[in-house]
């Protein structure tokens, strides 16, 4: 039997059978999240899993049986998230996301955990519409994009990864839930990431948005994906074993000693610049195409429980003892 | 109620906001309650920074009382706008310190009122010409000068009052005592009393007593109730509670080496946000609170529906205001009772607390936390601005003897001694299941917390039977509630079959009214309720008597509503509704007046 580097077989990182529609690509997503999850070798109890209301936020149930999951509000995760965080600082917090639960009901809270910067991968499994109510547009939706019914979405759509680096997002990626090869790696790197870590992962609704017309189906997705770079995680602590060709890598070392090396494609591309990575999101809008890959990454900044100065015991571990005002102190206080 | 005259009126000291008289107003409070004569400061101020009216009273009780005072005996009167309505509602033979250039002649002079003139912006304009902005707070002090004169407080007591509320800072007393002195030298010069009122020392009635807000209580509750998570959206009146919790902590949870701090507290971007945190937390095993007024109890519904259905612990602060919508966001009301009791969309049943006192919003601060780990649910502390926001005299608040109680928790051992374990298996027949905390280093410690339809292993069902089940066990916990929460406080005469039941601050009109009653040869027994779900001690007690009174400060009776609902059909004919929602503190008077009419008594209060 493989075990991982804990000693723990792939089995443990499963979950429930799902209940979606054969061929969401959410279920792909979980399959990654999977692997994602068995190589980086966390423990099940220190994972906790967040999410929202939708179809997205089924999927928690779907992996890490073992784990705790805390399936929420509609558009409220970022908050749940942030509170746990808070609480137990010695959690991995993976929240799993929608584009309506993220782009509509929830856009407030997602602006405001990026601004704080919580630790947490933020998973957007982002099919362009609300499956779990039969089709309608979400925010996500591509002007001109159609729905099944050959209704033609003419607002403007949200680009949640332009504005997450705009509000000062500190990992920020796009990618595709039929590219394993591409996501699992900038999971990994994401759960390193110390800060908000922002995935965008298209994930085509089989069901209600995947006909022609849409900018969310396997096939224009496909056709549309345009990848910046594959990218490899490696843990901390170990050597880059891989040979890479001198001038075909940008490595990036993330807060935990651990490194994501994206390779080529395009060599000039800098993540660590944000007008850079802006201006790419833009283009590629414009073109009705989608980039995928690590878009932005900033790994300077301090997350929410730095910020804040948490105490390394997590909150919720401390007593009386180290909570309450001592006695003499008390005494003085009701003297003044 | 009438004063009289020595150690038992009021004074209203009319300003416009922004003028820095509170610190003039809190020092004439703390002197009279320096000389032992018990008071109860009423700040009724504007929903506004600077340029509108603001009445601060202060009640000189003996006997006391702790309500707010229907009438004013002397007035304070330094703001031109509002002059002529301050005059009107003096109560005769009352006494009116005012600006000297203020119009008294005409239709609004009164005869049976004595007048005091005082050249107060001119005596500041000659006195403090260089004190720039300092200027209006030391004009305010001149009247504390002169209130001292007319009547008797020594200069030594303001001085002392002053010291304590400039904490010794000394160029800061020195030069409000100036000011001081020259209110009162310009009084005792010029002005000749004609007024009955006077302050004369008391002993032990304020010994040992401190002047402290009710939200300050409750922030020191927090601390002391192992409060390490706290979110919050500012909004009058409850952002001191949240702002004194960041004060307390800033002091008492930060290591001194390495600046690691005990406590994290947000300011979220909503009310909404500040639940989910709340939530959040809790879930994760930190004690967790927020604090709001009505608004934000508005926006936290669908968070505190999940806390509810998904038990999870968590602590609402609701310190009310005047409601519904924006409604009077600086007067007090007790109208989110109701709402709060059921709020969130489906059945949905709340753990309720209500303060009446300083010392109780304290108490039940500290009481929320465990409450709300015990039975793994929402708990909602209803204070309201008239005890939040303003000063009341109290006991110094008691250290806790008690550990925290965390309620059901098991941890890894627990789990490796047991066969097999489910979130919401009613092992203990009291409604309340046995979770788990995230980071429990044990492979059957996960679940899946949801606020869809659970069974008892926290999988997802939509089976009617495990659906209702589940209903009626949260109905269940909410029984065990009931024995838990704080109980009522009873008091009774045998053979008395009238009674007031009242709740928070309420209680105390409801004091002065009964001895008022008491004096008048009616007697009214009394039960204070402190807590919702109700004590079954509440159906016995309505039981024992004809009549009851529910008094309370909303327009619909809200409690009375519960009462109603939840009391024996057979007792609900008992129950009487006594209301008052003007925005204002309720006062004796309104609980007496209609009391007496209900009873068909004749009034017994002298106009």
């Amino acid at each position: 039997m493989t075990v991982n580097l804990i000693g723990l077989a792939r089995e443990v990182y499963k979950g429930l059978p799902t209940t979606l529609c054969a061929g969401c690509g959410h279920n792909s997503i979980t399959n990654h999240l999977i692997k994602a999850l068995f190589e980086y070798g966390i423990e099940p109890h220190k994972l906790a899993k967040m999410s929202g209301i939708g179809c997205s936020s089924k999927t928690p149930a779907y992996f890490v049986e073992q784990a705790h999951g805390f399936n929420g509000l509609h558009g409220r995760m970022p908050s749940a998230a942030t509170g746990a965080k808070l609480a137990n600082r010695e959690l991995l917090v993976l929240g799993i996301s929608g584009d309506g639960d993220t782009a509509s009901i929830g856009l407030g809270q997602y602006c405001h955990m990026i601004r704080r910067n919580v630790d947490c991968t933020y998973i957007v499994e982002n099919n362009g519409c609300y499956g779990l109510t039969k089709g309608q547009f979400s925010a996500t939706a591509d002007v001109g994009s159609t729905q099944k019914g050959g209704k033609v979405n003419e607002y403007a759509t949200i680009d949640i990864c332009g504005l997450a680096i705009e509000l000062g997002a500190t990992f920020v990626a796009r990618s595709f839930s039929g590219d394993g090869k591409q996501l699992v790696p900038l999971l990994q790197a994401a759960f390193s990431h110390r800060g908000t870590a922002i995935l965008d992962v298209i994930s085509p609704c089989v069901t209600f948005n995947d006909h022609e017309g849409s900018t969310k189906s396997y096939a224009y997705v496909k056709e549309h994906d345009v990848v910046l770079h594959t990218a490899d995680y490696i843990a901390g602590g170990r050597e880059v074993t891989v040979d890479y060709e001198p001038g075909t890598v940008r490595d990036v070392e993330l807060e935990d000693g651990s490194h994501v090396v994206l390779r080529k494609l395009d060599l000039d591309y800098d993540p660590t610049d944000a007008i850079t990575a802006l201006k790419t999101i833009h283009d590629s809008r414009v073109r009705g195409e989608f980039v995928t890959g690590l878009l932005y990454v900033d790994t300077q900044q301090q997350d929410l429980c730095e910020r804040e100065r948490l105490s390394r015991t997590p909150l919720a571990q401390l007593d009386e003892e180290q909570l309450r005002i001592g006695r003499d102190e008390w005494q003085k206080l009701m003297e003044t | 109620m009438p004063a009289r005259a020595v150690n038992d009126f009021t004074i209203r000291v009319a300003t416009v906001n922004g003028s820095g008289s509170q610190s003039s107003n809190l020092v004439l409070t703390n002197a009279v309650a320096r000389l032992g004569i018990p008071v109860a400061p009423k700040n009724v101020f504007p929903s506004n920074i600077e340029g509108l009216p603001t009445w601060f009273d202060v009640r000189v009780s003996a006997l006391g009382y702790q309500c707010r005072a229907r009438d004013f005996d002397v007035l304070v009167a330094l703001n031109a706008a509002t002059w002529q309505q301050d005059v009107a509602g003096v109560k005769s033979g009352g006494a009116v310190i005012h600006e000297d250039v203020f119009p008294c002649k005409g239709d609004t002079f009164r005869e049976d009122l004595t007048y005091y003139p005082v050249p107060f912006t001119k005596l500041a304009k000659e006195q403090f010409a260089d004190k720039g902005d300092l200027r209006k707070y030391l004009m305010n002090m001149i009247y504390v000068g002169v209130v001292a004169q007319l009547l008797d407080i020594p200069l030594a007591t303001v001085e002392e009052s002053l010291r304590a509320q400039f904490r010794n800072k000394a160029s800061a007393v020195e030069l409000n005592m100036s000011a001081v002195n020259l209110g009162l030298e310009y009084a005792r010069e010029h002005l000749e009393k004609h007024d009955p009122f006077r302050l004369v020392p008391m002993n032990g009635k304020t010994d040992g007593l401190m002047f402290m807000e009710g939200n300050r209580a409750a922030a020191l509750g927090c601390v002391m109730g192992g409060c390490t998570v706290a979110a919050w959206y500012p909004i009058t009146p409850s952002s001191s509670l949240c702002e004194y919790f960041i004060q307390y902590c800033d002091r008492y949870r930060v290591d001194g080496e390495t600046g690691e701090r005990n406590v994290a507290i947000v300011q979220a971007e909503d009310e909404l946000a500040a639940a989910g945190i709340v939530f959040g937390a809790g879930w994760a095993g930190a004690r967790a609170m927020t604090s709001t007024s009505g608004p934000g109890i508005s926006l936290m519904a669908e968070y505190a529906g999940y806390g509810y259905f998904a038990e999870v612990p968590g602590v609402i602060f609701d310190v009310q205001r005047a409601g519904p919508s924006t409604g009077l966001p600086t007067r007090t009301m007790q109208a989110d009772v109701s709402f709060a009791y059921t709020l969130s969309h489906g059945d949905t049943k709340h753990i309720v607390l209500l303060p009446a006192t300083v010392a109780e919003a304290y108490e039940f601060a500290m009481e929320s936390f465990d409450l709300a780990e015990r039975f793994q649910t929402p708990v909602f502390v209803l204070s309201d601005l008239d005890l939040g926001m303003n000063a009341w005299l109290t006991p110094p608040l008691r250290y806790p003897e008690k550990p925290f109680n965390r309620g059901k928790v098991l941890g890894a051992d627990d789990l490796s001694s047991m066969k097999s374990w489910g979130r919401y298996r009613d092992v203990d027949k009291d409604g309340i299941a046995y979770r788990t905390l995230p980071g429990t280093k044990h492979p059957q410690a996960g679940f899946f917390t949801r606020g869809t339809g659970h069974d008892e292993e926290a999988r997802y069902s939509e089976m009617p039977e495990v659906w209702q089940r589940n209903l009626d066990r949260l109905v269940r916990k909410h029984d065990t509630a009931r024995a838990a929460v704080p109980a009522p406080v009873v008091e009774e005469k045998k053979g008395c079959k009238i009674a007031i039941l009242a709740y928070g601050t309420t209680h105390h009109a409801v004091v002065e009214a009964r001895d008022y009653l008491r004096e008048a040869g009616i007697e009214f027994n009394y039960m204070r309720l402190r807590a919702l779900p109700l004590s079954p001690e509440v159906a016995t007690f309505v039981k024992r008597h004809d009549r009851v009174y529910v008094v309370e400060q909303n327009r619909d009776g809200q409690l009375y509503g519960i009462l109603r609902t939840e009391l024996p059909t057979h007792l609900i004919g008992r129950l009487e509704s006594i209301r008052h929602y003007n925005g204002v503190p309720i006062d004796a008077r309104s609980v007496i007046d209609p009391l007496l009419e209900e009873e068909r008594r004749p009034a017994v209060v002298a106009e």
